[in-house]
């Protein structure tokens, strides 16, 4: 591997890099992903431009409304540890500090794991199932694109290449929901998940289910929306979420790999949701 | 491939040299400041060999681009003792927490930053920070018997060895 390393200090110096490299140019946040493909020889760029040293990417801050907002260079053990993201949601917290081991929670941060579209990390289910919004710029200028639309597949995202993750924007949470994260985990404590599940859920006043949001890691090429679950169970008593699990298998596509067989992630996917489901319906 | 000047700290001697953008911070540790007690086990972040403490912080070494430590205070193994072991050394000593020793730098690093920032954690606290800092030899029950013994009397000179 041979490149150039740029640590510009300012993100319009960094959009100016990515302009000029153009696709020979790879971002890198913490590293940690950046450093194992480029040692894989699975990336291979001219340029690395890290992020670390720009201001304007960093802190975790809530947000006027009662949201939260979290800078791209936060690494995972800053939300973690973060009191203010604990006082947002411990289900936020949880999902972080779940991710691997502390070592690697300190190196990498969150803009760089949403960009690396890792289908079986910990942080894109929980902030997908916490209305996340991803915050973009690039020379042309900026937008917000919902978190669900970020990833479309194994390690890709939807980012053209001149911009840049800058944060994620969690709205308010609306008062009575519920929030949880949970992870499936056979073999050791620091691997990724056989299959994890963010939910979040909300009860109307009549103890009928008002919204709920479900979203499953490892179990396919992005994180996956269990929409057809949310929508049998909006407006229905919590009785009726045992039928509704039964509609889990077929949202979910997962491979064979070391972590179970497809059709073993699939089964474990109806079962992990009903346990994130009784934890918010309790 | 663009080369970076370096200024650091390794266990309280400045460095300062010049590094190739690809250069990781165990290559530097080990191969330019001659600190060889950090061992490379994995080289992909999993099994904790390269733990070091950059401004206090845990990191695998193996993972960390050397440019990173720009500016930075950098802890190995090396730098724990000062004419004393450390009460975590002598209690890794004391309650059989190692055997062959290839990962014991490691573990030694990461029992360090989990008692400064935990001073007296439980069974839990242990398993959970050191299960990233694997053992073949042990099976971790010494490991853990040291932590809980070294827990609290950080500071304290350890107590005469036999």
């Amino acid at each position: 591997m041979t490149f150039d390393y740029h640590e510009p200090r300012s993100l319009a110096e960094a959009l100016a890099l990515l302009d000029r490299y153009g696709d020979d140019a790879h971002l890198m946040a913490g590293g940690t992903a950046t450093v194992l493909l480029m040692r894989q020889g699975l990336l291979r760029p001219g340029h690395v431009i890290g992020l670390r040293a720009i201001d304007d990417l960093r802190g975790i801050t809530p947000t006027r409304d009662g949201g939260l907002r979290i800078g791209a260079t936060a690494t995972l053990r800053a939300v973690e540890r973060s009191p203010e993201a604990r006082m947002y949601s411990p289900a936020l917290t949880d999902a972080f500090a779940s991710v691997a081991t502390v070592r690697i929670r300190n190196q990498a941060m969150v803009g760089g794991n949403l960009a690396h579209a890792d289908p079986a990390q910990d942080p894109p289910p929980m902030l997908a199932a916490l209305n996340a919004t991803v915050s973009i710029r690039s020379s042309r200028g900026e937008r917000s694109l919902p978190i669900d639309e970020l990833a479309v597949d194994h390690f890709t995202t939807s980012l053209a290449h001149d911009e840049i993750i800058t944060g994620v924007v969690l709205p308010p949470i609306e008062p009575g929901s519920r929030e949880t994260y949970l992870k499936f985990l056979p073999k050791t404590a620091d691997d990724y998940a056989t299959v994890s599940v963010a939910a979040t859920l909300r009860f109307a006043p009549d103890g009928t289910i008002a919204e709920t949001r479900i979203v499953l890691g490892a179990v396919g090429p992005t994180p996956i929306r269990a929409r057809r679950v949310e929508d049998a169970l909006r407006g229905q008593p919590p009785s009726r979420v045992r039928d509704a699990l039964e509609l889990v298998r077929d949202e979910v596509d997962p491979i064979d790999d070391l972590r179970g067989s497809a059709a073993y992630k699939r089964e474990m996917a109806r079962v992990w949701t009903g346990r994130a489901l009784a934890r918010v319906t309790r | 491939m663009s080369t970076h000047r370096l200024s650091f700290t390794l266990n309280g001697t400045k460095h300062e040299l010049e590094v190739a953008a690809d250069r990781l911070l165990i290559e530097v540790i080990r191969d330019d400041c001659g600190a060889t007690g950090t061992k490379l086990g994995c080289a992909v972040g999993v099994c904790g060999a390269c733990s070091v403490l950059v401004d206090g912080e845990l990191l695998s070494a193996c993972l960390l681009p050397a440019v990173f430590a720009d500016g930075r205070r950098i802890t190995t193994v090396e730098g724990l003792a000062k004419n004393d072991l450390t009460p975590l050394q002598d209690a890794f000593i004391r309650e059989g927490g190692f055997q062959c020793g290839i990962c014991t730098p490691g573990q030694l690093i990461a029992a360090t930053a989990l008692l400064s920032e935990q001073p007296r954690p439980d069974h839990e606290a242990i398993r959970t920070w050191m299960m990233g800092n694997l053992c073949r030899c042990t099976g971790y029950y010494g490991i853990e018997r040291a932590i809980q013994k070294a827990s609290g009397v950080g500071g304290q000179s350890p107590p005469n060895r036999l």
